[in-house]
């Protein structure tokens, strides 16, 4: 059988391809470059440009006109800075909590649990990402609120309202972002490594902490990318738990709805946008992004 | 190389793009850039023809009641029946979205309080209305008709709706002395801080000027939408003084209902179809009560978009929002006076005309209704020094901080 | 065994507090549904099966169910299609840029959706508007697919990795055709990974607000859109929370299948 079809000739566009690796390479390579490249980063280009223009203040017309009044006023104004300053504190916070939760949850599953086990427990870290995310803040909302079940447990001191309880919330909503890539990090982690540290004598913490961390760190330099940038762009789940705090996303928000100014919100938006790049930066170098 | 040659199309086109951009300028199709003394040339509807089958509309939440919030309040089921006109409602929680939401040209009318009407009117968003394609207008109340927030250039940009204030709300099993004035959350030193709550938009400010009108002469306050730079600064510290005793700010009014419910809020700014919610839903007690200061309101209209898909429709609805009946329902269901004179024989409460002071000109005529402060002074006097919305809208933010 | 017994529990204990920690406020919700009173007050007033009822006939939340499954479906698709490309390109191939290839699809899901969300609005406001097309199921497909690109690109890149080419090129060496080898060998082999991250990725897509808030307009209303209009509302909090419940015991289904057909110890990745 394989004989004879060795033989037989294969179609011709499958001929044509064969010897055309570029032509191939090209034809997979351009819709999804279009798509990412033309769509979105052109629209993202778009809308730095219009960062650039202003409003008519009282029509709130845009006039596309060159500025740099949005832009002066970003990086100057203290407001700006102040909430800058605690947004990227918020989303660091999240990202260690997380990081600390996540760390013996992801370890367990991927080297202690059987595998048995470990297919439930994947399962039971994975499912929650499908409740409603809006659903799950409100839940934290009636989690603390006066004489709500946290304020019973803790006779009264609910952190209520506020900075904390947008940590609490954007920490629980992005556990399993964190939990799943560490597994994938742990999971790769050789045992034979594991065990031939443990023959030549290395007590738990010293493997733990000469092997296994150094090994696991891009995993979690991965989990890390998405609770920063999901805690940084967050303006619905401050707005529910958050009382009266203000966010970055916030801000961006208010002052395109609010005040229909949508040039000082593109404006506002490129603080962002330089946070995440320079946190991806970073984290290309500790291989994260293979680790993905 | 076909990775060169690729790249170098991709970037032609995104260069295309940005052109086309370029060239078409933005959201927003505001014909003027100069300030507001010009009004864009739009046509009033001549004649009303078949309904379209469809209509979108923005609204404020309890305007456009379709029996999904309590079985027996439902006044857009009947509509749909009658016109054949299918209503898409979306809820807008303040002003400032209704405005951005008009601006995106998918909707065919609003109803727009004061402090969006002319921003709306100049913008170019919205068209002058036919009131001979509306025979219930005839009977509005006239102290409502051809007032400086629902009309220009001698037009009628929109049918009234009704009106009402913003009252002082309290839960009086915490606040155990009625209030009688809004120093029981402008109080620095109030017994309720952290529990106190305030309308989450830039004209709230207003209310604080309102305040400052009379506990602080010296400023010479006389409108509160007229403020100059000082007048501002000074309402501008008295709010942020305020921030540090509010708990949370509402814009969805839900959000209020349950903060008082759940008594993370016990006192604060509402409109009157809060109160009744909480009321009805038994779980808190509240009262109401108009401070001795003062009240900021609304006076709201019904507009129809410059470029509607389905403008007969629009027109059909704003008929049928103030036909007698229906006017009566939403003015009981949200606790405002109806804009409809003949609403008072209709409504289910024979007293309610009188509680809300529907047919009284002088009594609306107090009322402080949310308007858009400009540079050119709102309040008639022709001085040029006052601030405008925007300047508003950044010092919102900073006293929120 | 190489770890301490003491390290062991530890790490054991560590677990189930996590878990306790992530299924206790979905706990609430579900014990909420039943909750009497509207307001979730703590503790429950009483038993009540009325909001179950309710939101059986709430045409609103099916209507919008119906629409998140469409658009889900359509993002999921073109996800597939294009991620499954970008990754073999990357994979299969040495050429230059190739890393920054990799790096410019992890852009979309790392953007805050509220700058995507504006950039895509801003774009399609411009350009479709117009050409006379409005927001609609087809907006939201659009932004949707674009940050769910890199979920499928991340599974199959992994999976095409660990697999190398010997396979393919044994395939094409015996007389295979372009799709026939794609058919019986390349394929069979990165389904777990096909199906891994299709399910994430039409998860993301499913509870998505901020990027849909943006595209969507006025018509369109996917789950999480009419939750956020009905979150706050005092007779639909409860039925919204009946939905929430029902989505999570649901999507036990969808993940263990997933479990099961993904094959090897290594899970999806995000």
């Amino acid at each position: 059988m394989a004989a004879d079809q060795g033989v037989a000739k294969r179609g011709p566009v499958s001929a044509f391809f064969a010897t055309r690796p570029k032509t191939r390479l090209g034809l997979l390579l351009a819709p999804p470059l279009l798509w990412l490249v033309v769509a979105y980063l052109g629209s993202i280009v778009v809308l730095l440009i219009t960062a650039f223009w202003s409003v008519n203040g009282f029509t709130g017309a845009v006039v596309p006109t060159f500025q740099l009044g949005n832009i002066v006023s970003v990086f100057s104004e203290p407001l700006y800075r102040e909430v800058t300053l605690r947004t990227i504190v918020v989303a660091l916070s999240v990202t260690v909590v997380d990081a600390v939760i996540a760390f013996p949850m992801a370890f367990y599953m991927a080297k202690i649990a059987s595998p048995r086990t470990r297919a439930f427990f994947l399962v039971a870290v994975t499912t929650p990402l499908w409740a409603s995310y809006l659903v799950k803040a409100y839940a934290w909302r009636v989690l603390l609120e006066p004489n709500g079940p946290i304020d019973i447990i803790t006779g009264g001191h609910s952190p209520g309202y506020g900075l904390p309880a947008t940590v609490i919330t954007l920490a629980y909503l992005w556990l399993p972002y964190m939990i799943i890539p560490m597994f994938a990090g742990f999971d790769r982690v050789p045992s034979s490594l594991i065990e031939a540290s443990a023959d030549l004598g290395a007590s738990t913490g010293r493997t733990v902490r000469s092997i296994i961390l150094p090994l696991v760190f891009p995993a979690v330099a991965a989990g890390s990318i998405f609770t920063f940038s999901l805690s940084l762009g967050d303006y619905i789940a401050v707005t529910i738990v958050g009382g009266k705090t203000q966010l970055l996303a916030n801000l961006i928000y208010g002052q395109l709805v609010t005040a229909n100014n949508q040039p000082l919100a593109a404006a506002l938006s490129i603080v962002p946008l330089i946070a995440i790049i320079l946190y991806l930066l970073a984290m290309r170098r500790t291989g994260a992004l293979e680790s993905i | 190389m076909i990775t060169r040659t690729k790249l170098s199309a991709i970037a032609v086109a995104a260069a295309l793009l940005v052109t086309i951009a370029g060239c078409s300028g933005g959201g927003g199709g505001g014909s003027s850039t100069s300030p507001q003394g010009n009004l864009p040339n739009i046509a009033a509807q001549k004649k009303l023809g078949a309904g379209e089958g469809k209509l979108n509309i923005i609204v404020w939440a309890g305007y456009a009641e379709d029996g999904a919030d309590d079985p027996t309040v439902d006044w857009v089921t009947p509509f749909e029946k009658q016109t054949g006109c299918q209503v898409n409602a979306k809820t807008a929680g303040t002003s400032d979205e209704m405005v951005q939401l008009m601006r995106t040209g998918q909707y065919d009318g609003v109803s727009a309080s004061g402090d969006a009407t002319l921003r709306l009117i100049y913008g170019g968003d919205v068209a002058p209305v036919n009131t001979s394609l509306v025979p219930n207008y005839a009977t509005i109340s006239d102290f409502l008709k051809m007032k400086a927030w629902n009309s220009a250039g001698g037009k009628m940009y929109g049918i009234p709706h009704g009106w009402g204030a913003n009252v002082l709300m309290y839960n009086p099993a915490v606040v155990t002395t009625a209030p009688d004035s809004w120093s029981a959350v402008f109080d620095k030193n109030s017994p309720y801080a952290g529990k106190i709550t305030a309308y989450d938009s830039p004209i709230y400010i207003a209310d604080a000027a309102l305040y400052l009108k009379a506990t602080d002469p010296s400023l010479g306050i006389k409108d509160p939408y007229s403020l100059t730079e000082k007048q501002l600064n000074a309402a501008v510290a008295l709010l942020k003084t305020q921030n540090a005793n509010v708990g949370e700010y509402w814009s969805d009014y839900t959000k209020e209902v349950e903060a008082f419910e759940s008594g993370s809020s016990v006192i604060g700014t509402t409109w009157q179809v809060i109160a009744n919610l909480v009321q009805s839903d038994g779980k808190a007690q509240v009262k109401t009560v108009v401070p001795k200061e003062g009240v900021t309101g609304w006076s709201d209209t019904w507009m129809i978009a410059a470029k509607a898909k389905h403008p007969n429709c629009m027109y059909q609805w704003m008929d049928w929002i103030t036909s007698a009946k229906v006017n009566a329902q939403v003015a009981e269901w949200f606790g405002e006076a109806p804009a409809q004179t003949k609403s008072c024989a209709e409504t289910s409460d024979p007293a309610f005309c009188d509680t809300y002071h529907a047919t009284d000109a002088a009594y609306a005529a107090n009322i402080h209704y949310w308007t858009t402060p400009q540079t050119a002074c709102v309040d008639g006097s022709g001085k040029t020094d006052c601030t405008a919305y925007s300047e508003w809208t950044t010092k919102w933010q900073q006293i929120k901080g | 065994m190489e770890f301490s017994r003491g390290f062991r529990i530890l790490l054991r204990v560590c677990m189930w507090i996590g878990l306790a920690i992530l299924y206790i406020p979905l706990i609430l919700i579900v014990v909420n549904s039943f909750n009497q009173s509207k307001t979730f007050s703590f503790p429950p007033t009483g038993f009540t099966l009325e909001w179950w009822i309710a939101a059986s006939h709430s045409t609103g939340a099916l209507n919008a169910l119906a629409t998140s499954i469409i658009t889900g479906v359509g993002a999921t698709l073109v996800a597939l299609l294009l991620g499954t490309m970008a990754a073999f390109a990357v994979q299969r191939y040495r050429f230059f840029g190739r890393q920054t290839i990799s790096f410019l699809v992890v852009l979309p899901i790392t953007f805050p959706g509220i700058v995507t969300g504006l950039a895509l609005l801003a774009s399609f406001s411009n350009i479709l508007g117009p050409l006379g097309v409005g927001l609609g199921i087809g907006t939201v497909i659009i932004g949707h697919a674009t940050f769910c690109i890199v979920i499928v690109f991340n599974n199959v890149q992994a999976r095409l990795r660990r697999l190398g080419t010997s396979l393919e090129e044994a395939s094409a060496d015996l007389g295979g055709t372009l799709w026939q080898t794609f058919r019986y060998v390349t394929f069979p082999s990165i389904r777990g990974a096909l199906v891994a991250g299709a399910l994430l990725a039409f998860a993301l897509s499913f509870d998505e607000i901020v990027v849909t808030t943006f595209t969507a307009g006025p018509e369109v209303q996917t789950l999480p859109i009419w939750i956020f209009g009905n979150l706050f509302r005092p007779n639909q909090a409860p039925v919204v929370n009946v939905v929430a419940a029902v989505l999570t015991i649901v999507a036990i289904v969808p993940v263990w299948l997933s479990q099961r057909i993904a094959g090897d110890s290594v899970t999806s990745r995000v």
